[in-house]
């Protein structure tokens, strides 16, 4: 144990003194996180909404009123049927729907209770949710002012509906995409290029003939990263729950563990490119090229596999990173347990033991 | 201890690879406290016989027993009584002179105490007293050379092998390393050395050349320029060498 703690501490001292491995380790993940989530979004400001009011009373002409009044919205026409909302949808000018249904103000005298609809082009998810936020705020404000003068509170209901898009498929989906991501990068990669950069620089040899087990010695390069990869999980978390306000809705103890599965399967994918290889540069291709690109592609997080050719879909089951992904966007997005999982995670698990044991295995002949 | 204690004893030691075959039938014995040179053109099988013998290879065939122990059955207290300093520069260049020294030291199994002792004793002979906490990267070969030979020897291993150790040193650093070698020996550790350099085979105790895989002869320096009529070892070095079938 003493030994695989000097061990450890070593390989500290690697990471810590490599300002570019820092860099990749810390910098991409937040960058990757940041770029994703604001620089991709759309300014909701000045964002032209439609009204269409088919009550024409008191209580609809306020509440457009107060929407007109926001500097996020300009309400440019009002109209029409269906038919027309739709199609001035399709032509992409406008960016929401506010409908009034024909007995609004009835409904509030009379039952106290009266629903408007939200209507959201969801292809952009982002500026969607934020739209909706901000009108079902706009309502939710008159409703509390209204009713302080009433014994009997008045209850508007905005029912929401995303266009395009109803399940936000692809779209909340970036940040368990980019967990997958960094972590296939820092875990495969780096483990990768680090052992193998010992067999460079010769200091193999010296550990091999040293007393401490060959097997520790791939635990112990290997041991560091889980740590570090577990380090940018919370990162990626925290900036995702507070920096882009998308809450884990399932167990967090759930997705960590799952984290831990799928970064050690990253492990041992790590390990056996470096027991395959000889130069950090061969090492790093294949990390790249071989896994991180599939990564993209099949993950389901850039592009939807349910839209790739058969072949393509079958190829997309090999790669651990779209199980990985399943699992996350259940948890994190839906807030599915583990019963609702325990496929996929078997799935992981298999492909963990597969990587290990054929490592293992090779890296016994290495040593003959 | 008696002073006859073999240390190394190898029998028919053969290495093949396919049909090659790297290191034929070799045979014979190091005595404790010895300084042995393992000579040999490149290509004839020094470096595969001495991988066998620190337990980095296994052998095809033949026997062997270092420090006493088996080369088949007891590899684990071979790695502890051997200390291994390879070809390559073999510290961490991105480490401080200390943290290698307390890895390599950790990894051995040492105790803080031995470390902290073994390290005191080993920065005063090297000199390195200003250098402990500059990056080992930074220190200039000759350095780098003499301190990797101190962390392999830092367990006072009972051999310790040395594979070319003082390529691209120039000879006054080469000296002073020599001065390390044996120092050690005066310790009691055997040293198992190989090299290029023919007046550092006239340093060793004994030496060894080998050709195409064998070994040709194994003598004193003395005897062996005497066999062969030689001023000098090169001499005798090139006499065998020209026999060599296999080249690079």
């Amino acid at each position: 144990m003493k030994q695989f703690i000097a061990f450890v501490r070593k390989e500290f001292y690697h990471v810590l003194r490599d300002k570019r491995t820092l860099l990749i380790l810390f910098g991409m993940p937040i960058a990757q996180i940041l770029i994703f989530g604001f620089a991709l979004s759309n300014e909701v400001k000045d964002s032209q909404i439609l009204v269409v009011d088919y009550a024409r009373d008191d209580a609809s002409r306020h509440i457009i009123d107060r929407v007109e009044a926001s500097r996020y919205f300009e309400v440019c026409k009002e109209a029409m049927s269906h038919k027309d909302i739709l199609s001035t949808f399709q032509e992409g000018k406008i960016k929401a729907v506010l409908v009034f249904p024909a007995d609004f103000n009835n409904d509030l005298l009379h039952n106290n209770k009266a629903k408007v609809q939200v209507i959201t082009d969801a292809t952009d998810i982002n500026t969607a949710n934020m739209i909706t936020n901000y009108l079902t705020a706009i309502i939710t404000d008159y409703q509390n002012d209204v009713n302080e003068n009433l014994s009997i509170p008045y209850q508007i209901i905005p029912e929401t509906r995303m266009l395009y898009n109803p399940q936000l498929k692809g779209a909340h989906g970036f940040v368990p995409g980019v967990m997958a991501l960094v972590l296939m990068l820092v875990s495969v990669m780096m483990t990768a290029i680090s052992i193998v950069k010992e067999k460079e620089t010769g200091t193999m040899e010296i550990l091999l003939v040293s007393p401490f087990k060959p097997i520790l010695v791939i635990f112990a390069k290997a041991f560091p990263y889980l740590i570090l990869s577990l380090i940018n999980v919370s990162a990626i978390l925290f900036l995702s729950v507070f920096a882009l306000e998308l809450p884990v809705k399932g167990s967090l103890v759930l997705l960590f563990a799952e984290s831990t599965l799928f970064i050690i399967t990253c492990l041992s994918l790590g390990i056996f490119i470096s027991i395959k290889t000889n130069s950090q540069q061969i090492a790093m291709l294949i990390s790249l090229m071989g896994m991180l690109l599939p990564t993209m592609m099949f993950s389901g997080f850039l592009f939807p596999i349910e839209n790739m050719p058969y072949p393509l879909q079958v190829v997309s089951n090999i790669i651990p990173s779209k199980w990985f992904y399943i699992i996350v966007k259940s948890i994190m997005i839906k807030g599915l347990g583990i019963a609702a999982l325990w496929k996929e995670t078997v799935i992981l698990i298999g492909m963990t033991m597969f990587l290990l044991i054929i490592s293992l295995k090779s890296f016994k002949i290495r040593l003959e | 201890m008696a002073e006859i204690e073999k240390v190394i004893v190898c029998e028919k030691l053969t290495k093949r690879f396919g049909d090659f075959i790297a290191t034929n039938e070799i045979s014979f014995e190091v005595k404790k406290g010895e300084i042995f040179g393992f000579l040999g053109a490149n290509g004839a099988g020094k470096t595969t016989a001495m991988r066998m013998l620190c337990g980095l290879s296994a052998p095809s065939s033949g026997s062997a027993a270092i420090a006493g122990y088996d080369i088949y059955k007891e590899p684990e207290q071979i790695k502890r009584n051997v200390g291994y300093m390879s070809q390559k520069f073999s510290l961490y260049e991105d480490l401080t002179v200390m943290e290698n020294i307390r890895f390599f030291g950790g990894i051995y199994g040492l105790t803080n105490q031995q470390i902290d002792s073994k390290t005191k004793e080993l920065i005063t002979t090297l000199g390195l007293e200003n250098e402990t906490k500059k990056l080992v990267g930074s220190l200039p070969l000759g350095w780098k050379q003499k301190l990797s030979f101190s962390v392999a020897v830092l367990h006072e291993p009972k051999i310790v092998f040395l594979d070319e150790p003082t390529g691209g040193v120039d000879p006054v650093t080469r000296r002073q390393f020599w001065n390390l070698i044996y120092a050690a020996a005066d310790r009691g550790i055997t040293v198992f050395v190989t090299t290029h350099y023919m007046d550092e085979a006239e340093y060793c105790n004994r030496i060894s050349i080998m050709v195409d895989g064998k070994i040709e002869v194994l003598d004193t320096p003395g005897n062996l320029k005497k066999q062969f009529n030689a001023e000098s070892m090169d001499e005798v070095f090139y006499q065998l060498a020209r026999s060599a079938k296999r080249g690079d």
